[in-house]
């Protein structure tokens, strides 16, 4: 098989291990695991193959058409930012597979929880692989609607329900306004290939557009991203089950939003809009997270909160502009995915192992949990940003990029440093509050988790380490190719271990000096959050339960108004609009008919069937029950069939004749169904008003079929089918040919429509007054017709 | 109903118009007719059954529910299409063939099968409207 196609088997790969795991975890337990790790593992080795090539500088791009008349492609593009991206959720995700399948044993449902993570993963990866525009967005929800599938395993408790229906409103939400984005970029360079993008650069900036599509565009980015104010469903998503935590909040599914940005970047960075609207975004949402996390005790919410403040420092950086800032980016990205990782699953560990969270509740455990320990340790190391680990050098190249003296660098310095000094407070307190001090007892007798707990969180940890060690392998084949695939040009990448002494380093101390005294002041400083925040007593987090029920309430509203129940009022709206369609549309552009030329020599039997059809209406009208009323109209019906038959119409006419019929019976029968009186006894002055419509409705469709009767015939499609009728569909009758050869999937539809309209009527007759107000309290019995 | 001379004549004229309507379907890819109108005139004939000799006696004679005759004509229709697949040419393709039976050409096809199933979506949600309505009535 050649690249192309085993590319597009990797991609579905994930895909088909979410169709085998229900039935792999019913055979083998928890320890399928070790098979559905093979998947990711080998979309993991098939993605390190390209690292060679991609290190050179080359981009792998390839795909099928998916939409040939559209010109769609089911397309990929491989460059530095897809490879490390794809390589990080392959990586994680086979360490995560193997974590759930330690942490949910034994759990009843925990096949489908191992088929909807793979279902995930492949929807991660073909996001960050996707070239085209359309591809993009339907994995982009694709992540959405799994990540609520995910959140809402737990479905039996009402807190994740809300937290799941939370999550895919932001972030699906935000995915329509992408859309929206990516189709007024396309609009503006006519491209719809993120590879091809970046040739019009220079086009998009200068469009008028430019403002509409980057709002659009960041719509998505940001809600997907966390970035305050829509960050409440992140710590809400905490509701998952750990190692989705650990995999879509921290490492993957959250860097969506940043991956595009990055992705845009050399396309649409650069602009003073672009320049100011990400660092502000994401300067705030890195201060609101880094302090609603100390404000936590719970171990996951402290690191949900951190997430959302590293997202902001993510954000921030892209958004930036300085060489340096997007380096520093690209080495923060890939060691937070590392020691974030790291760190959920530890708490995942603790959480399983002693029965809490609660960091007030743990202590001493480095006994119990010395490999727990360890790992958390090395990753709470690089999360602080100190020697020899990733997170150190990550911390240096954003203060290289941020360590400048004018004013805006100062301020977001400030808010750097500011930021990265809490997050180190709460790296040091996930780290050691629950493992040193005194021992606490837990509700469970805690010990060390089994292999596939601890596995995940130690190579991760140790990854950390040895990718600092071994620098320059990690700048070759990751962050110099990432970092020039975000800035569209060759970039070099050179950040070591070795500490030089300037601005950076100086920055850095000033850091660990000041999360050294945040940390030792940690509980004051929680109880101080807390006052404040129970002093502003609202928050986006209430504000969406507002706007929703808004928006239940508004909708509520607005169906009350639309659907009163009465008939009449249906019929009156639907006969005034009609109408005013058919009058005042000629009026408006000025299109009336001119007024007719009547024949000289009409047969007299001609005169006699519009006498007929004159004489029924008139019967209609003055017709004392409706019962006559009825008929009359059937006497109408009957005239206008002999018109259709006189002028070449008879399967028209024959059709008309036996509607006319059962329209005739069903009527009758329907009025003695509502047992209506048999005559009509409204006074004159309220039947005036349904005349008038009546009058106007009728009036207006005369008008229109004079217009379209004036305007010469145009007998391209009769000689078509009188042509071909014979000819290719064996048939001598035009018409019947034509619904049930030429036009016949139309036909089909109809007749769809005809079963599904009996259904209907069906289902209202039988239906007894008041069964629908018992259907909607989910009584057994309620919609039975007969008692 | 109580009319006697209805109730006599109605078992007569409803297999004549039933033979009728079968006739107009059938003859439909030529002259004038076709399914929806074969349909709509058996319907009509079931419906004076109903009249003269109630709902039950409907019931009884089609042996089947009216939706499900309907159903069972939409997947006719649906089915006579989808013939097309087997002979890799896009669906509700019309496909001929001509068996001779006694010595006397025959011309089928799957435009017929169509037909046939658009005249039993006709029947069976009409007839199911129209026998509701008149149970309705009766009580």
């Amino acid at each position: 098989m050649d690249v192309t196609a085993l590319t597009c088997l990797a991609l579905l790969l994930p895909f088909a291990g979410a169709l085998a795991a229900p039935g792999l975890t019913r055979l083998l337990g928890h320890n399928a695991v070790w098979v559905l790790a093979l998947f990711p593992a080998a979309v993991f080795l098939h993605f390190l193959g390209f690292s060679a090539e991609i290190a050179r500088g080359a981009t792998v791009t390839g795909g099928y058409p998916w939409v040939p008349s559209l010109n769609v492609r089911f397309s990929w593009l491989i460059d530095g930012l897809s490879l490390t991206f794809a390589l990080l959720i392959s990586g994680i995700g086979t360490l995560i597979v193997l974590y759930a399948g330690g942490y949910l044993k034994g759990h009843p449902q925990q096949g489908r929880f191992l088929a909807f993570l793979m279902l995930f993963m492949g929807a991660m990866l073909g996001l960050v692989v996707s070239d085209g525009f359309l591809m993009l967005f339907v994995y982009w929800e694709l992540t959405s609607i799994t990540s609520f599938l995910l959140i809402g395993f737990d479905h039996t408790r009402q807190a994740a329900r809300r937290a799941a229906l939370q999550a895919l409103v932001v972030t699906g939400g935000g995915g329509l306004f992408l859309l929206a984005g990516l189709l007024v970029i396309s609009g503006i360079t006519g491209t719809s290939q993120l590879s091809a993008l970046s040739g019009f650069a220079a086009q998009l900036k200068a469009s008028p557009l430019y403002l509409t599509a980057l709002v659009l565009v960041l719509g998505g980015a940001l809600t997907k991203s966390a970035q305050f104010p829509f960050h409440i469903w992140l710590p809400n998503a905490m509701e998952a089950p750990t190692p989705v935590s650990a995999y879509l909040h921290s490492a993957t599914m959250v860097k969506a939003g940043v991956y595009l940005l990055m992705r845009l970047n050399p396309s649409m960075s650069g602009t003073p809009e672009w320049q100011t609207i990400l660092p502000v975004f994401g300067g705030t949402t890195l201060i609101v997270g880094a302090l609603l996390a100390l404000r936590q005790t719970d171990l996951k919410l402290m690191l949900a909160y951190t997430t959302m403040a590293s997202l902001g420092l993510l954000v921030l950086l892209t958004g930036f502009g300085s060489p340096h800032a997007i380096e520093a980016a690209v080495l923060y990205l890939v060691a937070h995915a590392l020691f974030k990782g790291a760190l959920f699953m530890v708490a995942g560990i603790i959480d399983h192992e002693a029965g809490t969270r609660d960091i007030r509740k743990l202590g001493g455990l480095r006994r119990a949990m010395p490999i727990t320990f360890a790992a958390a340790l090395v990753a709470a190391l690089s999360m602080a940003g100190l020697p020899p680990f990733f997170g150190f050098l990550a911390k240096e190249e954003i203060y290289a990029a941020l360590g400048h003296f004018d004013a805006w660098s100062v301020v977001f310095a400030a808010i750097a440093i500011l930021g990265n000094a809490l997050m180190f407070a709460i790296a040091f307190a996930v780290a050691f509050k629950p493992f040193l001090g005194p021992t606490i007892e837990t509700p469970k007798v805690a010990h060390e988790g089994p292999v596939l707990l601890w596995i995940g969180p130690a190579i991760l940890a140790l990854k950390g380490l040895a990718a600092a060690v071994l620098a320059g392998a990690t700048h070759h084949m990751i962050s110099t190719p990432m970092a020039s695939a975000i800035a569209g040009a060759p970039r070099n990448v050179d950040v070591s271990l070795m500490p030089h002494l300037g601005v950076p380093l100086g920055l850095s101390a000033l850091t660990v000096g000041l999360g050294v005294i945040v940390y030792l002041n940690l509980d004051r400083l929680r109880g101080l959050i807390a006052g404040v925040l129970a002093d502003i007593g609202w928050g986006p987090d209430r504000g969406f339960d507002q706007a929703m029920r808004g928006l239940i309430g508004f909708s509520q509203r607005l169906t009350r108004r639309l659907q009163t129940g009465r008939l009449d009022g249906y019929m009156t709206v639907t006969f005034i609009a009609l109408a005013v369609v058919l009058v005042v549309t000629p009026l408006w552009f000025g299109e009336m008919p001119r007024p007719p030329v009547f024949p000289k020599d009409v047969p007299w039997h001609e005169l006699a069937i519009l006498a007929i059809a004159v004489i029924g209406i008139v019967a209609v009208v003055l017709a004392r029950d409706r019962l006559t009323a009825i008929v009359s109209l059937g006497i109408q019906g009957f005239a206008v069939a002999v018109i259709f038959l006189l002028y070449g119409a008879p399967d028209l006419a024959f059709t008309q004749f036996m509607v006319e019929t059962l329209v005739v019976v069903i009527l009758a029968l329907v009025m003695t169904r509502l047992r209506l009186s048999p005559s009509d006894r409204r006074p004159f002055r309220q039947t005036l008003p349904d005349a008038a419509i009546a009058l106007a409705c009728g009036v207006g469709l005369c008008l229109l079929l004079m217009t379209v009767t004036e305007a010469p015939f145009d007998t391209a499609l009769t000689d078509f089918f009188n042509l071909y009728s014979k000819a290719i569909a064996h048939g001598a009758n035009v018409v019947n040919v034509i619904i049930v050869d030429f036009r016949g999937t139309d036909t089909l539809g109809e007749i769809a429509v005809v079963m599904i309209a009996a259904l209907a009527i069906l289902s209202l007759v039988r239906l007894k007054p008041g069964s629908m107000v018992r259907m909607a309290d989910n009584e057994p019995d309620a919609g039975e017709g007969r008692p | 109903m109580k009319s006697l001379i209805l109730r006599t004549t109605a078992p007569l004229l409803v297999a004549l118009m039933l033979m009728f309507s079968i006739f107009v379907l059938l003859r439909g890819h030529n002259e004038p007719g076709g399914g929806f109108i074969g349909g709509l005139i058996a319907v009509a004939a079931l419906a004076i059954y109903g009249i003269a000799g109630g709902v039950e006696t409907v019931r009884r004679a089609i042996v089947f529910h009216p939706l499900a005759i309907a159903g069972a004509g939409l997947l006719l229709s649906t089915l006579a299409g989808m013939i097309s697949i087997l002979l890799h040419v896009p669906f509700m393709t019309g496909l001929w063939v001509t068996p001779s039976v006694l010595g006397q050409p025959v011309p089928l096809s799957s435009v017929m099968l169509f037909d046939t199933g658009v005249y039993l979506v006709v029947v069976g949600a009409l007839t199911g409207v129209v026998l509701a309505l008149e149970e309705r009535g009766e009580d």
